[in-house]
């Protein structure tokens, strides 16, 4: 499988993963979504250098890991260019915060130092929580949340339409890829010189395609609603919604507030 | 009183050439009729005027005795049935349950109504054991069965078929074909499977340079070798051997 096939197959693969997960799926969307934006607002509110309260709030992920069952590893598959990202961009921080904070053996830790790898966690969390939103309510379920806090119709369909325009562009690349190869045999990639035009035909044809989707879906009834309604029957409990969420409201505020890792060091040390 | 109805259709993309000119022809209640031509004469067109999908036409279309326009486009779509020519245009969400599903969530059923119209509908195209296959993982064949599902779960009074034929099997050919003969309901279908129109089809019409050329007995025109030749056409396989 090359590069394009292997996103493709996990984009599918997330798909029939999500929002399948028996028990807890009782718990509303909703619920789930005003957690996660909690845990990331707490997340991204941290100083810089505050690296141990920072860590602490990583208790949220590992607890809701292991509680739905999603997998850090396969997770950390998924996401990883994404982080590759955050780190590439966490990298500026070493040249514009050259302060020496502490010394580590003969080593000088600069601000930099810290401030990136603050960065580079706030990252990986803020994914992490994303990603398992997506895992634990499934794209549709993410977007009725969405809705029920009053984002515009309009808004949670570009949502749901961009996820799902990716799988249409990736499919699309990797058919025109395939066309262009069979007729371009023992080359690699694309030459240059057919990048613009390849580009441009890229676009035209997904466009295309996404036109036709839309269509179908207005002749199907579609009125710019309704369509992340909840998958199947899902049972919903109102009583464990709120508990899930009032639980981890206080659990997350008592991360941010109090120095967690530092209390539990000093009772048992 | 399921008909489709139109007048002195004129339709054009550019606003200069004439896709479809001065098009005039009445479809009854419970009919099956076949739409042929050549390659670019305007089949698929026609269809998605029929539809709304395109407007700005000339003349007049009424689907059920309701006018087609920008206005009537709810009333219009609930009483039409629109199979694509490609699938994967049709089918977007991730299981087969959920994309048959959709449009019947859609007209706000209730959790069992939609239930019962999701297993209907599979089972006139015998995909009941798919329900909840990813739709990716089918072939390009169950694929067209599934879109043919997710249009029978709305109970249209009409049906449009875009080369419903395309990319199946012989077997899932004849599958279809006995599906088609099957479902009640006004069908009107585009295709270049002269067979399947043979089959399926009492009536054809027969277009090219935007405008109609035949509109009869479907066995008739498929049997006149000249005139399908002067067309762009051929002899259906099961005729041209038996002649
Ligand atoms: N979006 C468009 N914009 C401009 N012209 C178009 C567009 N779609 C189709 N046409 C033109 O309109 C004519 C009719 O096209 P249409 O797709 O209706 O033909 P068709 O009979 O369905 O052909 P086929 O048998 O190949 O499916 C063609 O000449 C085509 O080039
Ligand atoms: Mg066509």
């Amino acid at each position: 499988m090359n590069k394009l096939q292997q996103a493709i197959a996990m984009l599918h693969e997330v798909d029939s993963e999500a929002g399948r997960s028996g028990d807890r799926s009782r718990i509303h969307p909703a619920a789930r979504l005003f957690v996660n934006v909690l845990f990331i607002l707490l997340t991204v509110s941290f100083h810089k250098y505050n690296m141990m309260g920072l860590l602490s709030m990583g208790l949220y992920l590992l607890i809701t890991g292991i509680w739905e069952e999603l997998s850090f590893l396969k997770g950390l598959k998924r996401i990883r260019y994404i982080l590759f990202l955050i780190a590439l961009l966490g990298m500026a921080n070493l040249f514009f915060d050259r302060n020496i904070i502490f010394q580590f053996g003969s080593m000088n830790i600069t601000g930099g130092m810290i401030s990136m790898a603050t960065l580079f966690i706030k990252g990986v969390f803020t994914v992490y929580a994303a990603y398992f939103l997506l895992m634990e309510t499934g794209i549709e379920g993410s977007c009725a949340a969405l809705g029920s806090f009053g984002i515009p119709k309009g808004g949670v369909t570009v949502v749901l339409l961009t996820y799902r325009y990716l799988i249409l562009l990736l499919k699309e690349v990797q058919r025109m890829l395939q066309a262009y190869q069979l007729r371009a045999p023992g080359q690699k990639g694309i030459h240059i010189r057919a990048w613009g035009s390849f580009v441009g035909l890229l676009l035209l044809r997904t466009m295309e395609r996404g036109k036709d989707v839309y269509d179908s879906m207005l002749l199907r009834g579609y009125g710019g609603e309704g369509l992340w309604k909840e998958a199947g029957s899902r049972q919903i409990s109102s009583g464990l919604s709120v508990v899930y969420a009032a639980a981890w409201t206080l659990a997350l505020g008592a991360l941010r507030v109090f120095p967690v890792f530092q209390i539990a060091g000093s009772l048992f040390g | 009183m399921a008909e489709i109805e139109v007048s002195h259709l004129t339709f054009s993309y550019d606003g200069k050439r004439d896709v479809l000119s001065d098009m005039s022809f009445r479809i009854g209640e419970g009919e099956t009729v076949g739409l042929i031509g050549a390659n670019g004469t305007g089949k698929s067109t026609l269809l998605k005027l029929l539809v709304g999908l395109l407007s700005d036409h000339q003349g007049s279309i009424l689907a059920d005795g309701v006018k087609v326009d920008k206005k009537s486009l709810e009333t219009v779509r609930r009483k039409i049935g629109y199979v694509f020519q490609d699938s994967d245009s049709q089918l977007f969400l991730s299981t087969v349950y959920e994309d048959v599903a959709f449009g019947p969530r859609n007209y706000g059923y209730s959790g069992e109504e939609v239930e019962k119209r999701v297993m209907e509908a599979l089972g006139q195209v015998h995909m009941e054991e798919y329900r909840d296959r990813q739709i990716y993982r089918l072939s390009g064949g169950q694929k067209k069965l599934a879109s043919i599902a997710t249009i029978l779960s709305m109970e249209p009074k009409i049906l449009l078929f875009d080369e419903p034929s395309i990319a199946l099997d012989p077997r899932n050919r004849r599958q279809l074909i006995h599906i088609l003969k099957e479902m009640k309901g006004l069908k009107l279908i585009a295709s270049h499977d002269l067979d399947l129109v043979l089959d399926t089809c009492q009536r054809t019409i027969l277009i090219a340079g935007g405008s109609i050329v035949f509109d009869g007995n479907t066995r008739d025109i498929l049997t006149d070798e000249k005139l399908l030749r002067e067309n762009g056409l051929e002899l259906p396989l099961s005729l041209s051997r038996s002649t």
